[in-house]
């Protein structure tokens, strides 16, 4: 599985992930402070060219997250158009604005990198969560995700080798139960191999 | 120990996976995605606790850069989008699911719906419209006519959630945590 940070390097992959995390809080709160629609203007144009100075390419990519806001901004732009109210602006651009800074943020920024930084948040509760714990927990949902996408396409198959009509929901016992009794299998061999604290 | 780690971890891949396929028509040619039918899963099976810590690690992953709620989203553009109550909500909803099958001790099918209905449909949708109300700069009324389309599929989620749960509570009645 593909994660979606953007394969070739820009000069914002290099900057320290927490840095960048702190940085996305400040200017998400910041964005929320702001009223008047020409400031927000202001910043949503900042931020497009923060866009940009990643490459033609990596700006191309960071507009396809932003099309799951079009819904919203169909609705909040028709709302306020017929209520002839001006904050319609300051709402769309507040938007747009935070999820492709969150997003950029994400592109430039590894996998790897980004658990490190919740292992760090988590240390002050090391004592009820080991970080290990949760490495390991972490990868094993990272692990099982194909294997159990493959599993769900062969009970769809099983499924269809039997009936003409198509599986639907009915498949989702069999899905839900294989993932109880892989837990316990793995737990088993888990515990075989010296356990975990 | 080594068993709550890996239920957890499995749950979370779970809900990725209700999220992933698509193509699964719930009820013949209405395609709803499955993925809060996955939290509703996890709370009613898993029990309130670990259910709810298999919804944050799976929104831990999310938040990370995986894309894996439905239709491929994902990084943390999700978690600054008007549908963010919704995410904040999962392991709410979860917790709450598992919390009413745990402590309301009614047949596992009916429990498992009450569980998901309450859970899953009205506390996630409540803190959903929350959300939406804050983002968009709307009443929580105005905010609320938005969710409200999707109540409907909703009511279908927990329906399944509550089967599911009870064939599983007849194949391994031990495997029930919620119940156990």
């Amino acid at each position: 599985m593909l994660t979606l940070t953007y394969p070739s390097r820009t000069w914002a992959h290099g900057l320290p992930a927490g840095g960048k995390l702190a940085a996305l809080a400040l200017a998400t709160i910041g964005l929320f402070a702001l009223r008047e629609p020409m400031h927000l203007a202001i910043t949503a144009l900042g931020a497009a060219g923060l866009i940009a100075s990643g490459g033609g390419g990596f700006a191309r990519a960071s507009l396809r997250p932003l099309r799951m806001l079009w819904p919203f901004v169909a609705i909040v732009a028709a709302w306020h158009l017929w209520l002839r109210d001006p904050a319609g602006t300051a709402i769309i651009l507040r938007m747009i604005t935070a999820v492709g800074l969150a997003n950029f943020v994400t592109m430039t920024t590894r996998l790897t990198d980004m658990i490190a930084v919740i292992e760090w948040l988590l240390r002050p509760f090391a004592r009820v969560i080991p970080a290990a714990r949760v490495a390991l927990a972490i990868a094993l949902t990272i692990r099982f995700i194909p294997v159990m996408l493959l599993r769900a396409g062969d009970l769809a198959l099983a499924w269809r080798a039997r009936s003409p009509r198509p599986a639907g929901w009915r498949i989702l016992p069999a899905l839900t139960l294989s993932a109880l009794d892989d837990a316990a299998h793995v737990a088993e061999a888990l515990r075989a191999r010296g356990g975990v604290d | 120990m080594e068993k709550s780690v890996t239920q957890i971890a499995l749950f979370a891949a779970l809900i990725a996976i209700l999220g992933l396929i698509p193509k699964i028509d719930l009820i013949s040619g209405v395609p709803i995605t499955a993925q809060s039918l996955g939290v509703m899963l996890c709370g009613t099976v898993l029990g309130a606790k670990r259910g709810a810590l298999a919804v944050v690690l799976f929104l831990a992953l999310v938040a990370a850069g995986l894309p894996l709620l439905s239709g491929g989203r994902g990084g943390l553009g999700v978690f600054a989008a008007p549908s963010v109550g919704y995410l904040i909500g999962f392991p709410i909803a979860a917790f709450v699911a598992g919390w009413v099958v745990q402590t309301w001790r009614a047949g596992v099918g009916v429990a498992a719906f009450a569980g998901a209905a309450i859970g899953g449909v009205v506390v996630l949708n409540i803190i959903g419209v929350i959300g939406m109300s804050v983002m968009l700069g709307k009443t929580l009324f105005e905010a609320a006519l938005l969710a409200a389309p999707f109540l409907v599929g909703d009511s279908i989620k927990a329906v399944l959630a509550a089967l599911i749960t009870q064939s599983i509570a007849k194949m391994r009645p031990d495997a029930l945590l919620s119940r156990g």
